[in-house]
């Protein structure tokens, strides 16, 4: 009896169900490449539409929402299957979203339309389109929802939107080229990556002023090429990681003292990131060298380099 | 009354709003000039020069700028007056500048000093979006008058940078007969002797037959007494010759400069960082590619904007010293923003050297150091320069 029960035992721990996973779109492969995050090796890659990019789970991590930008639309996948389920109609070009707290409304920035389309994900229909500067790309809602954030590169501003009314309620300027908008400090703060720009804008969200703005400088790069993208927040919020393109590194950012405490080398073009579930492991996207560097988050040392597809982007956890 | 007092009060409302914000009501009247040329005739007739070069791209960049402000209450125009070849373009000059004191200038160096020159122009912000002339930049610059096209020393030094970097040391060179041409081959002259190279034996262009048909029993022919070379620099800016250079010279070598590998301040080729987007905004509106003058001119017409958009102001001083200043960048879809050079006003950015149907590297390459700006190892430096009308 003993002796079968271990193997099933085995079994059963192996299970990919159980399995905490990391998900990265390749956006030249079309195709995502799946992570085991205990063995740190792609276990699964899967065929998408063409030139995928944003990516997000739902909240109960059956569906997976995958921006095929030159598809022109949000492909809804069951992440046990790989199977696409259904597209849901996205607006030209979507190139980056986030799901609304509702776990129902997604924003999406249409990136060569100049708008943000928000899709009902369970009526499957288009219920707001949003004019907004050219080139919008990062996308943000405040944890209780109230506000959508859209910014976008060519117009250089974050633009506040009222999720009730669905109607632009502020703009607010920030360096060239945004590229990406999180909220932090329990929704009281917004951060701006500005690409071009080199900085990180940090406002105040209730008078929507700028409160802070971060400056890189990583030694032997030229500040021309430190260029600020994704970055991603611990659990306690009082560390950020930001991805700085070209320069490739990633840069530590107290959220307190919004000072830079290092910089870790990672692959070449760093772009967006994902933490495991316990936040104690971050995954980069390195576009040019088509890798995946993951960090040990508390010595803040990179300890592996994972090779994916052509051009890795986006990535998301799936617990 | 009633009338002129609710008149009143919404001018006060929006002076309060516009306090508050810095982004009161700002509109911007730019023009654009232009001299239209004749052009010689070229053997090829696979490269026409579109009717709106230059405008489409003032056309695209007055879009991208209107969405921005209409976010901001800023509005912008743009008027396009076109000067037929044979006409005088100081009369057309001195009507656009009495509408308009922000100008892009899209004809010969020559018409551009004499416009800058206008005492009406004196208060105005000139841009060259046309002109690749180095002396615009230097003995002839002017206080008044930007320049965003990259000049000829900008492109030759990528290219010669690139020669560098392949350790191609022995350069020949043909030449066309047109000034055009002659200036382009100066400038390679300079930019070899600037990072220590020379240029060796060298021919003029002097064939009056249909290349088309017999260029691969000439051109060997014609390349043959150049002696060992590594590399075959031609110099035909027009478009004429050099596109039947390559592949049927008498030694199996690359060519560069007018054709094959060139350097450039735009081509349809360039798509990384976000170009492409700007790539299929220029498609949808004109059907046609995007050329450096297209580029040139939605330069200067967005660095405008951002500088509107920047200082919440629209008249030529404060715009003219916000551009010059550090705090300027332009995101241009280049890789890395781009300023403009405080002693003559060129508008300083990477030069893409394209061949065909792919960019092989953008200049500045790696190694070619500066100590400010590694855009500043592309044409003439501050301590190089003549220019004083910035000083």
């Amino acid at each position: 009896m003993k002796h079968c029960l271990l193997p099933l035992f085995l079994a059963l721990c192996a299970a990919p169900a159980g399995a905490e996973e990391i998900w990265i779109t390749n956006e030249k492969d079309n195709t995502i490449s799946v992570i085991d995050v205990a063995t740190l090796a792609v276990t699964r890659t899967i065929p998408t539409g063409e030139r995928p990019r944003g990516i997000t789970f739902s909240h109960d991590f059956s569906r997976v929402y995958i921006c095929a930008s030159d598809s022109d639309t949000v492909q809804v996948m069951d992440p046990t299957t790989g199977a696409v389920l259904h597209n849901l109609p996205s607006g030209e070009d979507p190139e980056q979203f986030v799901l609304h707290p509702n776990d129902r409304h997604l924003y999406i920035a249409n990136e060569d339309d100049a708008i943000t389309t928000v899709v009902d994900t369970e009526t499957r229909q288009v219920i707001a389109q949003i004019d907004v500067g050219i080139e919008p790309e990062g996308m943000a809602v405040s944890p209780d929802g109230t506000i959508a954030i859209t910014t976008s590169e060519t117009t250089n501003m974050a633009h506040w939107i009222d999720t009730e009314t669905r109607q632009i309620v502020a703009n607010t300027l920030v360096d060239a080229r945004p590229r990406h908008a999180e909220f932090a400090a329990h929704g009281t703060q917004l951060w701006v990556s500005a690409e071009i720009g080199g900085t990180v804008s940090v406002f105040d969200v209730a008078s929507k002023a700028e409160k802070a703005k971060i400056h890189f400088k990583v030694k032997g790069v030229h500040p021309d090429r430190v260029q600020p993208v994704g970055f991603e927040f611990t659990a306690d919020e009082k560390t950020a990681f930001v991805a700085l393109g070209p320069s490739n590194h990633v840069a530590v950012v107290n959220a307190e003292t919004f000072e830079v405490e290092e910089y870790i080398l990672v692959g070449r073009r760093v772009w967006h990131m994902a933490f495991n579930a316990d936040k104690s492991l971050l995954f980069t996207t390195n576009g040019v060298s088509g890798d995946v560097t993951v960090i040990d988050v508390a010595s803040r040392k990179p300890m592996k380099t994972i090779k994916v597809g052509r051009f890795p982007w986006g990535a998301a956890l799936r617990p | 009354m009633k009338r002129l007092l609710c008149r009143a009060a919404v001018l006060a409302l929006s002076v309060c709003v516009g306090a508050q914000s810095a982004f009161g009501d700002v509109s911007l009247r730019i023009a654009y000039l232009r001299h239209e040329r004749t052009h010689p005739p070229v053997l090829s007739n696979l490269s026409p020069i579109p009717d709106d070069l230059g405008i489409a791209g003032a056309e695209l960049a007055l879009k991208d700028s209107q969405t921005t402000g209409k976010f901001l209450g800023h509005s912008y125009e743009l008027s396009v007056i076109s000067v037929p070849p044979e006409g005088n373009v100081i009369p057309a000059a001195l009507g656009v500048l009495a509408g308009s004191d922000l100008v892009l200038l899209d004809m010969p160096a020559p018409d551009v000093l004499a416009v800058a020159d206008l005492p009406a122009a004196q208060a105005a912000l000139l841009f060259n979006v046309t002109a690749p002339d180095d002396a615009l930049r230097d003995t002839d610059c002017r206080g008044n008058l930007f320049h965003t096209l990259p000049s000829h020393a900008m492109r030759t030094d990528a290219l010669m940078q690139f020669i560098m970097s392949k350790r191609w040391s022995d350069l020949a060179l043909i030449q066309g007969a047109h000034p055009e041409d002659a200036a382009f081959a100066a400038a390679l002259d300079r930019s070899a002797a600037k990072f220590g190279l020379k240029i060796g034996p060298r021919k003029t262009w002097t064939f009056d037959a249909d290349m088309r048909r017999n260029a691969a029993q000439e051109v060997p022919l014609f390349t043959q007494d150049l002696g060992k070379y590594d590399l075959l620099l031609v110099a035909d800016e027009l478009g004429d010759f050099a596109r039947y250079i390559p592949y049927n010279t008498w030694l199996p070598r690359p060519v560069a400069g007018s054709a094959a590998l060139v350097p450039v301040a735009w081509d349809r080729v360039v798509e990384q960082w976000g170009a492409v987007q700007m790539q299929n905004r220029f498609h949808d509106q004109t059907g046609r590619d995007m050329h450096p003058e297209d580029y040139a001119a939605w330069a200067a017409l967005r660095a405008l904007a951002e500088a509107a958009t920047r200082t919440g102001q629209s008249d030529p001083a404060t715009l003219r010293s916000y551009l010059l200043s550090d705090a300027f960048q332009l995101a241009a879809f280049k890789g890395r923003p781009l300023s403009f050079r405080p002693w003559n006003g060129q508008l300083r950015q990477p030069i893409p050297l394209i061949s065909g149907d792919a960019m092989v590297v953008q200049a500045p390459l790696p190694g070619f150091l500066h100590q400010r700006s590694e855009l500043d190892t592309l044409g003439r430096d501050a301590p190089e320069t003549t220019c004083k009308a910035f000083q």
